[in-house]
């Protein structure tokens, strides 16, 4: 396993070492405000995340479902910038907790990517996370994370062949982020079948932590998916919490506090299913 | 006009890769500089592969050629004539040849494509087809094709669209379709393409995505070309046929650019035919209302392929204006982005009011009221036979792609025009 000193790898490894899944918490940049979010993330941080993702929040998020559109919407109405997203890392990964930006990639493009990967270290972030960047198509993007000693993460499908999956994941730094469903994000009422023969498609390929994103958001199917998985990746769920409370940001990091408390329980409670990485 | 020897033109006879054509990612031109490609989510990677795959062998397939032929013959009334625009020809000092695509079948160029998308989707055994659409031109083409093909058809438009556009929503309801207004972003054309995109991701095992232009993840570009490339491969032969020699200009509107590239695509080895793609310049590219996206935009990914996009510093998608909903767009195929950069095509913008003059002009001098899409290049076209006539005089030649008709733009032209009240008794001036 590789990784830098801010790496996702050393959180993962921490978890498997309690024997548990590590939970991954996701929240965009600038919602509901740019300080109301890195107040959010240090929430989550306190109350059992150890892992954060920080959506850079974009216009035309193809993954993302109505939850967390409106979210980043509401952010980029705000006014939130790159530089901002910058910021937010800067702040939540004071916390020492491993930070990693999920982005569409156009942003990163017109930011500069070399540019981005440098102020992206600077900050103390620990890589990307890229939703509509495959390796065979990043190039630049995995050179200057090389450069910068940043964590790759990309994504695989329960669509992708295996010859895609083994591709994938002998790009990835960090963890390998497996998408449950075929579909976008959002809360789901129970989690998906497909989930699990796909982690252990992936689990085959490399020695990496697989994570597991789209639709967890109680405490029990926290526990479901990390009795296969390495990593429990929440986001829906949690920007739900502090959009129920719309104009009362205490009430809502009260609710984050309750609902991160719930998943990281979960993860704690899973029974285990041996998945020892193919080539450990 | 140049003289040239007939060269082969059946109307959707598939191309070998030339030097503006795709690699085999998708990739135009330079692969350092990679316009096109795809960026897209690793779940829609399968899916691209299976219609990669499926398009190269039914393009290989005499058979399916043969049956695409014949249904665009008889189904959808092709080929479209190749018309001498005499008055409006007299009035500029050149010639003017409009090819027809109004005349086809619903009305629009549209239609090549999305009976290929459609006939390709039957090959694959899938039964759903879903689609994107601005001004419901596209969105009327796939409910057309999916109701001549027994398909289940979802069109997402913005809802804003839906406004400006109830008659095409109606048709579309009347053709079978389901109509999903889409509220999000902008609510207009690239907020439907991102809803289209997010059904794709859920149902791709039985769906396909009947994308409506030139644009979008490779193999979307060069397919939707080679679905409509039959509008140049036609207007060349009829060119070559009725007047024994080529063109000097061709010329046709560019939102996402699937007309303008079929035409195009028959023209890029001729090098003495000056290729025009004309964007919507809205209220002028030095304003911020305006959807000149090669003119006006910048390098950028949207919707899975490097291209020109209007954006703001940030990379964020900046909202498009034109008159038109059907070039209101902030992308464009990659393959215009391609021909800009190497030169082979010039593109330059039109705004509204110069195309309303030219919707105005079009029906006054030829009796034919063009989609105001298409006003975009009638109105840049007469500005190269004003040119080009000046150079070599009246037998200079310009061809048109007169994409659609303008029924749908009726309540638009009303407005901008006043138009609808009784003349006085001395008429209408």
């Amino acid at each position: 396993m590789t990784g830098s000193a801010t790496g996702s790898a050393a959180a993962f490894a921490r978890a498997r070492a309690e024997g548990r899944a590590a939970l991954v918490g996701y929240l965009p940049a600038g919602f509901p405000d740019v300080a109301g979010s890195v107040e959010a993330l240090r929430t989550m941080v306190d109350a059992g995340c150890d892992v954060l993702e920080i959506g850079l929040p974009y216009s035309d998020p193809v993954m993302d479902g109505p939850t967390i559109q409106a979210a980043a919407q509401q952010a980029l109405e705000g006014g939130t910038r790159t530089r901002d997203v910058l910021r937010v890392v800067e702040a939540a990964a004071e916390t020492g907790t491993p930070t990693l930006v999920m982005t569409y990639w156009n942003p990163v493009e017109r930011y500069g990517v070399e540019r981005f990967a440098a102020d992206l270290a600077s900050a103390g972030g620990a890589g990307l996370i890229t939703p509509d960047l495959t390796p065979d198509s990043a190039p630049e993007w995995i050179a200057a994370a090389d450069d910068h000693g940043l964590d790759k993460v990309f994504l695989v499908s329960p669509s992708s062949t295996d010859a895609r999956v083994a591709m994938t994941t002998a790009a990835c730094r960090g963890f390998v982020y497996a998408t449950a469903v075929m579909g976008v994000t959002g809360a789901r009422a129970t989690t998906s079948d497909l989930a699990a023969p796909l982690v252990a498609r992936t689990h085959a390929t490399t020695d990496l932590p697989v994570g597991v994103g789209l639709g967890v958001s109680t405490g029990d199917q926290a526990a479901e998916v990390g009795s296969f998985a390495d990593g429990v990746i929440v986001g829906s769920a949690f920007v739900r919490a502090l959009q129920d409370h719309p104009d009362d940001l205490p009430a809502g990091l009260a609710a984050l506090r309750t609902l991160t408390e719930d998943l990281a329980g979960g993860v704690r409670r899973a029974v285990r299913t041996p998945q020892e990485p193919a080539r450990a | 006009m140049t003289q040239v020897a007939p060269g082969p033109a059946g109307p959707t006879a598939p191309a070998a890769r030339g030097r503006f054509d795709a690699d085999e990612r998708g990739y135009f031109g330079d692969p350092a500089l990679g316009w096109g490609g795809r960026f897209m989510p690793e779940a829609l990677v399968a899916a691209l592969d299976e219609l990669t795959d499926a398009w190269h062998d039914a393009m290989a397939d005499p058979g399916f050629v043969a049956e695409f032929e014949a249904v665009l013959r008889d189904y959808a009334g092709l080929p479209s004539p190749l018309y001498h625009a005499e008055r409006l020809s007299r009035q500029v000092g050149a010639r003017i040849l409009l090819k027809r695509e109004d005349l086809n079948h619903t009305g629009a160029h549209k239609i090549r494509n999305v009976l290929g998308q459609a006939l390709l989707t039957k090959r694959m055994g899938k039964t759903r087809v879903i689609a994107e659409t601005g001004a419901g031109q596209h969105g009327v083409a796939s409910a057309t094709a999916a109701a001549y093909f027994g398909l289940d058809c979802t069109v997402y438009m913005g809802a804003v669209d839906t406004r400006r556009q109830a008659l095409n929503v109606a048709r579309m309801h009347l053709l079978g379709a389901k109509v999903v207004a889409v509220e999000s972003g902008s609510a207009t054309l690239k907020d439907a393409i991102n809803e289209a995109l997010r059904d794709w991701v859920a149902s791709v095992d039985h769906t396909a995505y009947l994308f409506g232009t030139a644009a979008g993840p490779h193999p979307f570009p060069s397919m939707v070309r080679d679905f409509t490339r039959g509008i140049g491969d036609e207007a060349r032969a009829q060119c070559l046929e009725q007047y024994g020699v080529l063109p000097d200009a061709v010329a046709a509107c560019v939102g996402g650019g699937s007309n303008a590239i079929g035409l195009f695509a028959a023209f890029l080895d001729d090098e003495d035919v000056e290729v025009w793609g004309f964007e919507a310049g809205g209220d002028g590219v030095d304003t911020p209302r305006h959807a000149a996206t090669i003119v006006g935009g910048s390098s950028g990914v949207l919707h899975g392929a490097r291209t020109f996009v209007l954006q703001d510093d940030d990379g964020q998608t900046r909202e498009s204006h034109s008159i038109s909903a059907g070039l209101d767009y902030p992308g464009v195929g990659p393959q215009h982005a391609h021909l800009a950069a190497t030169g082979r095509a010039t593109y330059e913008p039109v705004t509204d009011a110069e195309a309303m003059e030219a919707m105005a002009l079009l029906s006054r001098t030829e009796g034919i009221i063009p989609a105001i899409e298409t006003a975009h290049a009638v109105a840049g076209a007469i500005r190269v036979a004003t040119r080009l006539a000046a150079e070599k005089g009246p037998d200079a030649t310009v061809l048109i792609s007169l994409s659609g008709r303008g029924d749908k733009d009726m309540g638009t032209a009303i407005e901008w025009f006043g138009l609808g009240q009784p003349d006085a008794a001395e008429g209408r001036p």
